[in-house]
């Protein structure tokens, strides 16, 4: 294991009580794998980047990186370390060049190391158009890659992606996707956070699925995909009005009782065996003269797994700003995040059943 | 913090003369060197990297001092409304005290653009602070104190190169002023030797307080914040002062207050310094005596206080 962590604990105290952004959370890290921390606002997932990478101290519980304590000796463990926060930290006045070649100087590998460090780096992130002009002009993307470059200054031990793709657009989010394919195969261990389901899936070898500051399942993305049951059998309605006819009859054959979109044209149930089960379902939606757009099996995805697992939907595209943080903000943010998430609790039977039919 | 830097002269490639590292640190020892051999999967590692150079503690702390200073001076560069601001309002407020207040306010011993022109330097290094603050305030929020703080640097160098940055600002903006009152009539009437002592003394204050202003900027919770709380703390500093008005017109309340008050010092020591102090009688109290002396203590006290609360507080500060 190259990153051990175990009890990490950080509590915050806020008007309200205290707010517990790490609720003892234990992590373990392969050397050579990829890991992926998921979960919502306010899980803990920047807590525990930071507290990995030195930037806060754990009010109890331990970390070790590579065998070096962080608490102990944060300096040692920033020497193999790189970091790629959540919001691009590149300096908006320097070039692209300029910024990695500070970053190359701080880690002290020399000017001329650092500039020809530098200049690699712009090479392989083909970031070779913008490496002379101040990054203020650059998009957001292209922000994110000089970050993640200046994380790869030293070619570091472990890399800690924290968010590395939230608000990005779909496009510059699959460009980033496979750079950070391109590092993974190279065998970098990457800690990732992410409240993107399926960025977990594309990326990572494990996923933790934290909430509240605690994990709640661990293991490959087919492993959580089994732990909630082999397939969803779904089907799209014509009409609304059959919906109530439908859902009998789906709920005959499935385990578990079907749920239902919005507008009830969509119907979906949990199947043990997935083929014969929509055989039986078309025969008999059939017979009660019930017409479909669409029907078909799929494997679970891991809204579903969140939805399983915490009774509560991954909120995505809305940006951490949560509990995880500064001693200053934390508390105040965390409130917010919470309202924010019971917001999305109330919602939740909504949007779950629209999310599953589509 | 560990003692890190405890006789180990080529600290960065080795880790093992560390005083007092528990056993777990002992694979730190080869990491540095590892980066250069690439994983232990071998050779395909993003790109190759040189061998890292050996560094003493003492050129190690230079340099990182150096590389942010260098950043804030590319800073300074780069952003016209930075440097407009900080070569026009000195112009104006020489221009605007001058030929505005000038007819009104009546000096003894002295006309008032000669007695204007120390208080206008001294408010002007006072304000050219708050630079620290914003830009400390603005690092953090931006996420590039976190990146920062995850490199093996130095601690104080962020803040060194912060301070930096502002001294040059003051001194571009001194240059301004002066070439500015030199035009609407100030003289200096003193020794060069006498000038330069004044001008260091002003550069000098103007350094120790962007120490308070980064503990300011590292403590408030958003840059927008951090202009507002500047001038709570700067307009009562140069204005309830002898920058601008001499100290007896003041009700006796703010006259006490602007005889402790250590611009009011500054003030009057570069009044003295360059011999703009006309022959006004000089406030019968010890500040006003010897300022020199009064506000190379003032200067003392913010550089022992402030340097080691900022770079305690940069330890433990994060985004957000």
């Amino acid at each position: 294991m190259i990153i051990e962590a175990q009890g990490l604990t950080k509590t915050y105290q806020s008007k309200s009580g205290p707010v517990h952004a790490l609720a003892g959370l234990d992590l373990q890290v392969p050397r050579g794998t990829v890991k992926a921390l998921l979960g919502p606002n306010g899980a803990g997932k920047t807590t525990v980047v930071k507290m990995l990478t030195t930037l806060i101290r754990p009010d109890a519980g331990t970390a070790v990186i590579d065998g070096i304590d962080v608490v102990r000796d944060p300096k040692l463990v920033r020497r193999i370390i790189g970091v790629s926060g959540q919001y691009a930290a590149v300096d908006e006045n320097l070039t692209g060049f300029e910024n990695l070649e500070m970053v190359g100087r701080l880690y002290h590998l020399g000017g001329a190391a650092a500039r020809k460090r530098a200049q690699e780096l712009i090479d392989l992130f083909e970031l070779t158009a913008a490496g002379n002009r101040p990054v203020k002009g650059f998009s957001g993307g292209m922000r994110r890659r000089i970050d993640l470059a200046g994380a790869l200054v030293i070619n570091p031990k472990v890399l800690f992606l924290d968010e590395p793709t939230t608000g990005l657009d779909p496009r510059s989010r699959i460009a980033l996707w496979d750079v950070i394919k391109r590092l993974v195969a190279d065998g970098t261990t990457v800690l990732l956070t992410t409240q993107y389901l399926e960025e977990a899936d594309q990326l990572a070898d494990d996923i933790v699925v934290i909430d509240d500051g605690r994990v709640i399942a661990e293991g490959t993305s087919d492993h959580l995909k089994a732990q909630i049951g082999g397939h969803r059998l779904v089907v799209a309605l014509v009409d609304a009005a059959d919906s109530p006819a439908a859902q009998d009859i789906l709920a005959r054959y499935g385990s578990g009782s079907p749920s239902v979109s919005t507008d009830g044209r969509g119907v979906d149930v949990a199947v043990t065996d997935g083929p014969s089960a929509l055989q039986n379902v078309l025969a008999d939606l059939r017979a009660a003269q019930i017409n479909l757009h669409d029907a078909g099996m799929r494997r679970p995805t891991l809204d579903d797994v969140f939805l399983k697992l915490t009774g509560h939907k991954a909120d995505a595209g809305v940006p951490d700003d949560s509990a995880d943080d500064s001693e200053d903000g934390g508390p105040k943010l965390s409130k917010r995040a919470q309202a924010k998430r019971a917001q999305a609790r109330a919602a939740n039977t909504d949007t779950a059943d629209l999310e599953t039919v589509k | 913090m560990t003692p890190r830097h405890a006789a180990a002269p080529s600290e960065p490639s080795t880790s093992a003369p560390t005083t007092s590292e528990p056993t777990t640190s002992a694979p730190s020892t080869s990491a540095p060197t590892t980066i250069t051999s690439g994983s232990e999967r071998g050779e395909s590692r993003i790109g190759t990297l040189p061998p890292l150079p050996t560094w003493n503690p003492l050129s190690l702390w230079y340099s990182d001092g150096w590389t942010v200073t260098k950043r804030n001076l590319i800073k300074i560069k780069r952003s016209p409304d930075m440097l407009v601001f900080a070569v026009i309002q000195p112009i104006m407020f020489v221009l605007l005290f001058s030929q505005v207040y000038g007819g009104a306010i009546a000096v003894a011993g002295s006309d008032y653009t000669q007695f204007l022109m120390a208080g206008i330097f001294a408010q002007t290094v006072v304000f050219g602070a708050t630079f620290s603050g914003a830009a400390m305030a603005l690092d953090l929020k931006e996420g590039i104190i976190d990146r920062f703080r995850s490199l093996p640097m130095n601690a104080s160098a962020v803040l060194i190169g912060r301070t930096n940055g502002d001294l040059v600002l003051n001194t571009i903006s001194m240059v301004i002023m002066m070439a500015t009152g030199l035009a609407v009539g100030w003289r200096v009437t003193s020794s060069p030797l006498e000038f330069l002592a004044g001008v260091g003394l002003l550069l000098l204050f103007g350094y120790a307080f962007s120490w308070v202003m980064a503990l300011l900027g590292m403590s408030v919770k958003s840059p927008e914040v951090i202009n507002n709380a500047s001038f709570l703390v700067l307009f009562p500093l140069t204005f309830v002062s002898n920058a601008f008005v001499p100290i007896e017109t003041l009700p006796t309340v703010l006259r006490v207050f602007a005889e402790w008050n250590p611009v009011s010092s500054l003030v009057q020591a570069v009044r003295q310094l360059f011999g703009n102090l006309g022959t006004a009688p000089v406030p019968d109290i010890w500040t006003m005596q010897n300022p020199i002396l009064t506000v190379l203590g003032g200067i003392t006290v913010m550089l022992l206080v402030f340097v080691p609360l900022c770079i305690r507080k940069f330890a433990s500060i994060s985004s957000r």
